[in-house]
């Protein structure tokens, strides 16, 4: 203990700052770009937006000859531009649960929490970036699904100055950014890739056709308050009847995402790493 | 400097720590001693605010882990798992880390040079041999020129060059003036590389000491005696707190007298005396003999003796 008092080595002293929140966003920010997986996963979901935008145009346009009455009376070239949030969320999903399921399956969650033992400006920024990073790639592709689809749909298609026109396209970007949130929230909360992938569909996915089976009475005041059916209430231009409006549905699906991110924030404090 | 009071941790019904108070001091390596399941990683966890004590508490320059401002400044840790994303490569890995206390890319490449990764820095760190990932461990407990390493078996998997690497490089951190706590399963290896030890064994603290003490105190004392007159030899030297082993006929292995005794004895009797060894036990066998009945796994009754000891200390023992 004697060398204890022995005068530090010449060597220049490392320049260390507080850990902060602002600190922790850069962090992320750099683990969000440095995997491949990620970029490719983001641009599957762009892809998938676009792409599905083009071909449902073009295949409704090509047999618009041979559809039913009701088929065309269902027909909203809005929505159809859009059909590719479908597969979007898929995508926006699993990545938003394998960005935190990743570090638990890797152990890079010890040296992230060794880093920041707070933890909770992990989640935030964790959330807080993967919501800007998708609402500003889904709202882009979403755009130009929809000028895509009304191009092929040629003649049946719409315009940017049709009534709800922009209410659908934003409201998809804000749809998968809440599901990408959510994602995140499940992946905090579960830990594990296959556990957390399984309950974040399971819930958007499969919960409302289990739903079907409960008594209709119970439908309507069940069904609707569902995540993906609150969700698509804020994008359709042509929602079904039994649906919330866009702004109860909005409120809904963020009620969803608070709670779960809460969860999320309570688990993460008090369970070890 | 860390200081653990009373620290417990409980995983339902398993005991893992079990009411541990130390102090790892500054200045020196303290090696952290136990058999499988003793409980080491658990203390390293909860020393860095991963796990959370049942009950007890451990600090770090006085503080609490999570307390803690610039938590890398105070404590660098490399623990037991490897803490690395595998498809990231080692140089976005540490400039995460880095960025979180605000610590700049070029104290990122200095680590990397300090640990010899840069011909890998760029490559994913899934595909690095166990000895990379472990330097690319200890470059990001190194990070943030922290007062105090804690390392959790940090020899494990390295070649001899790289044990030596560690073993030198601690001891210059310690030189220092900072707390090293590093734990190990090579008692030869701390012997080499720590001043003072803390075992434990089943969660419970066994010793807190100077390893020399701990080696002295441990210590049998077993003196090798060869002599044409062993078994007069032998007869004459029996007594209560003595005990006698004959391994082959004239070779005797006698504990609890020295070896100046023996020759006295030797002396006063008139016999002829061709070997007379004191032999002090290794760090493996105070070790051993410490944890003999903490061990948590045992292998088989063979592994009690431990593998450094021979036969006749075996047979020593049962006399005794
Ligand atoms: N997360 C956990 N859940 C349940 N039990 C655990 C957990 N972590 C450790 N244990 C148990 O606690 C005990 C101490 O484990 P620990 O890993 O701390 O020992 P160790 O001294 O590091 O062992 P080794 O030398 O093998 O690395 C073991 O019996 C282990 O099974
Ligand atoms: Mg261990």
């Amino acid at each position: 203990m004697t060398s204890n008092t022995l005068p530090r080595p010449a060597v220049p002293a490392v320049q260390v700052s507080p850990v902060s929140q602002r600190r922790v966003l850069r962090s992320e920010w750099i683990k969000l770009r440095s995997l491949r997986s990620t970029a490719l996963t983001l641009l599957a979901a762009v892809v998938a937006m676009i792409a599905l935008g083009m071909l449902v145009g073009w295949a409704t346009n090509a047999h618009w000859a041979s559809m039913r009455p009701e088929e065309r009376a269902g027909f909203n070239p809005i929505d159809r531009s859009l059909a590719g949030v479908n597969l979007a969320q898929l995508a926006i999903g699993v990545l938003g649960v394998l960005l935190i399921t990743g570090e638990y399956a890797t152990g890079m969650v010890r040296a992230t929490f060794a880093a920041v033992p707070r933890r909770l400006p992990v989640l935030w920024a964790k959330a807080g970036l993967y919501a800007v990073v998708t609402f500003v790639l889904m709202l882009v592709s979403a755009f130009l699904a929809f000028l895509v689809g009304q191009h092929f749909l040629a003649s049946h298609g719409t315009t940017l100055s049709a009534p709800h026109a922009w209410r659908a396209i934003v409201g998809v970007a804000v749809y998968l950014t809440l599901v990408g949130v959510l994602a995140v929230a499940f992946g905090f909360l579960i830990r594990s890739t296959a556990g957390g992938i399984a309950t974040l569909f399971g819930l958007l996915l499969v919960l409302p056709g289990i739903g079907q089976l409960l008594p209709s009475s119970w439908q309507v005041h069940t069904l609707p308050y569902l995540p993906s059916n609150a969700g698509s209430s804020i994008f359709s231009a042509h929602p079904d009847p039994t649906a919330l409006s866009a702004g109860t549905g909005l409120l809904v699906l963020c009620i969803w995402v608070v709670v779960a991110l809460a969860a999320a924030a309570v688990v993460l404090k008090r369970r070890d790493a | 400097m860390i200081q653990a009071r009373r620290l417990t941790k409980r995983y339902g019904e398993k005991v893992a720590v079990d009411d541990l108070t130390f102090d790892v001091q500054p200045g020196m390596v303290t090696g952290f001693l136990g058999p499988n399941g003793a409980g080491k990683s658990t203390t390293m966890r909860m020393i860095t605010g991963l796990d959370a004590p049942t009950s007890g508490s451990v600090t770090v320059d006085g503080k609490p882990y999570a307390e803690l401002v610039k938590p890398m400044q105070a404590v660098g840790a490399l623990l037991e798992a490897r803490a690395v994303h595998t498809s990231r490569s080692a140089y976005n890995h540490l400039r995460a880390l880095a960025a979180t206390h605000g610590i700049s890319r070029s104290r990122v490449d200095d680590v990397i040079d300090m640990v010899g990764l840069q011909e890998v820095a760029r490559k994913r760190a899934g595909g690095f041999s166990l000895g990379m990932g472990q330097r690319l461990g200890i470059a990001s407990a190194l990070l943030a020129d922290p007062r105090t390493l804690i390392l959790d078996e940090p020899v494990n998997g390295l070649d001899p060059e790289g044990i030596r690497w560690i073993r030198d490089l601690l001891k210059e951190l310690a030189a220092e003036g900072r707390t090293v706590f590093v734990s190990s399963h090579l008692m030869s290896e701390m012997a080499l590389t720590a001043e003072h030890v803390i075992v434990i064994g089943r969660g419970r603290l066994m010793a807190d000491m100077a390893m020399t003490d701990l080696i002295a105190q441990a210590s049998t004392n077993v003196v090798t005696v060869r002599s044409p007159q062993a078994a007069e030899l032998a007869a004459a030297l029996a007594g209560p707190d003595v005990s006698v082993a004959t391994e082959q006929p004239g070779l005797l292995e006698v504990t609890g007298l020295t070896a100046p005794q023996i020759g006295e004895h030797a002396r006063r009797l008139g016999l002829v005396l061709h070997e007379l060894t004191p032999r002090q036990a290794s760090l493996e066998e105070a070790f051993m003999e410490m944890t003999r009945d903490q061990v948590e796994y045992h292998a088989h009754s063979a592994a009690d003796a431990g593998p450094a000891t021979t036969d006749s200390d075996v047979s020593s023992r049962s006399l005794a």
